[in-house]
């Protein structure tokens, strides 16, 4: 007995000791940071009028370091994957049927969230927006859905589902290649077409990323109509 | 860069303290329940940060996904695990051999 708590005050002691290094370490490191980071602010305001957008986040996320959103939306499309990897829908408590107040305030609060998902999305290019915003509010009201006991019909569980899963992503690689195709860089747009190409891919984007983010509220695969 | 005033340093100290607090009354809890609940604050909080940080597009992000989605996420997996938890009770209770 004593043995044990002499063995965990020695824990704790190492626990300690190995903490203040590590805040020590950290704090040395934010104290030797320069005081004015040159950064990357002016090539990006030098390029802004090239980029088809006005608004500078959208012009890094989707122009200047579109190739880094590429991976992002693959890394969420993976981490779906899995999460249907793990098998299918569990089986949901016998819940009753959603109170009045739920049901109405899905009924009124979906169509605005949609309106509001395509407000983030439009205003993206000239202001604080974009496709992981809108996406993330078309999750929110798949989610409320989800909660008010809507699901997904069979009918629409099995190839469109996956066909709105990839389109984001199937759409940002398909813009990349073509413009291999044409004797450019990946996801090098050239400035006539920059704005519309943003578009077309932050639309198919932010669908992809609502759907997936509300199948992962899910959390499961699915059931898929059986075929016949 | 403007003056920052006195109301400011307040607003600023007290969100910064009270962003600190939320988490570590979210990691100390041991009400699961309770934690995510100052987990979902944590995230709105710090989207009020990052609107002072002069970074509203990383707080529209920070509000939906961070506080929004991720709490909902959270809950489900935590209403998930009663369930199983519950279950697994059952079932224990079922195969107990039964004494005379």
């Amino acid at each position: 007995m004593i043995e044990k708590t002499k063995q965990k005050t020695l824990f704790r002691l190492v626990l300690i000791m190995l903490l203040s290094a590590l805040a020590a370490g950290l704090g040395y490191v934010v104290l030797s940071l320069p005081t004015q980071a040159p950064g990357l602010s002016e090539q990006v305001t030098a390029n802004l009028v090239r980029s088809g957008v006005s608004n500078p986040v959208t012009a890094v996320l989707l122009n200047f370091r579109g190739y880094d959103t590429l991976l992002e939306m693959g890394v969420l499309l993976l981490a779906l994957v899995g999460v249907w990897s793990l098998g299918g829908i569990p089986e949901q408590r016998k819940s009753s049927p959603p109170g009045p107040v739920l049901d109405m305030l899905a009924r009124l609060l979906v169509p605005l969230l949609i309106l509001v998902a395509g407000y983030l999305l439009w205003v993206g290019a000239y202001a604080p927006g974009g496709a992981f915003q809108a996406g993330a509010v078309l999750a929110a009201a798949g989610v409320l859905l989800l909660l008010a006991g809507w699901r997904p019909g069979t009918r629409f569980s099995g190839l469109p589902l996956r066909i709105a899963l990839v389109t984001g992503l199937g759409i940002f690689v398909a813009v990349g290649m073509a413009l291999i195709l044409l004797e450019r860089r990946l996801l090098e747009y050239s400035p006539s077409f920059a704005g519309a190409l943003i578009l077309l891919i932050e639309v198919a984007a932010s669908l992809s990323i609502g759907i997936t983010l509300a199948a992962l509220f899910l959390g499961g695969r699915p059931e898929v109509e059986p075929r016949r | 860069m403007e003056e920052m005033t006195l109301l400011q340093w307040a607003f600023d100290g007290v969100l910064g303290f009270a962003l600190l607090w939320l988490a570590w009354r979210a990691l100390a809890s041991p009400d699961l329940f309770k934690a995510i609940v100052l987990f979902i604050a944590f995230g709105l909080l710090m989207a009020l940060a990052w609107v002072r940080l002069d970074a509203p597009d990383v707080a529209l992000a920070e509000a939906a996904i961070g506080a929004g989605l991720t709490g909902a996420l959270l809950l489900t997996a935590l209403a998930r695990l009663d369930l199983k938890n519950e279950t697994e009770t059952v079932h224990k209770e079922d195969n107990t051999p039964q004494s005379p």
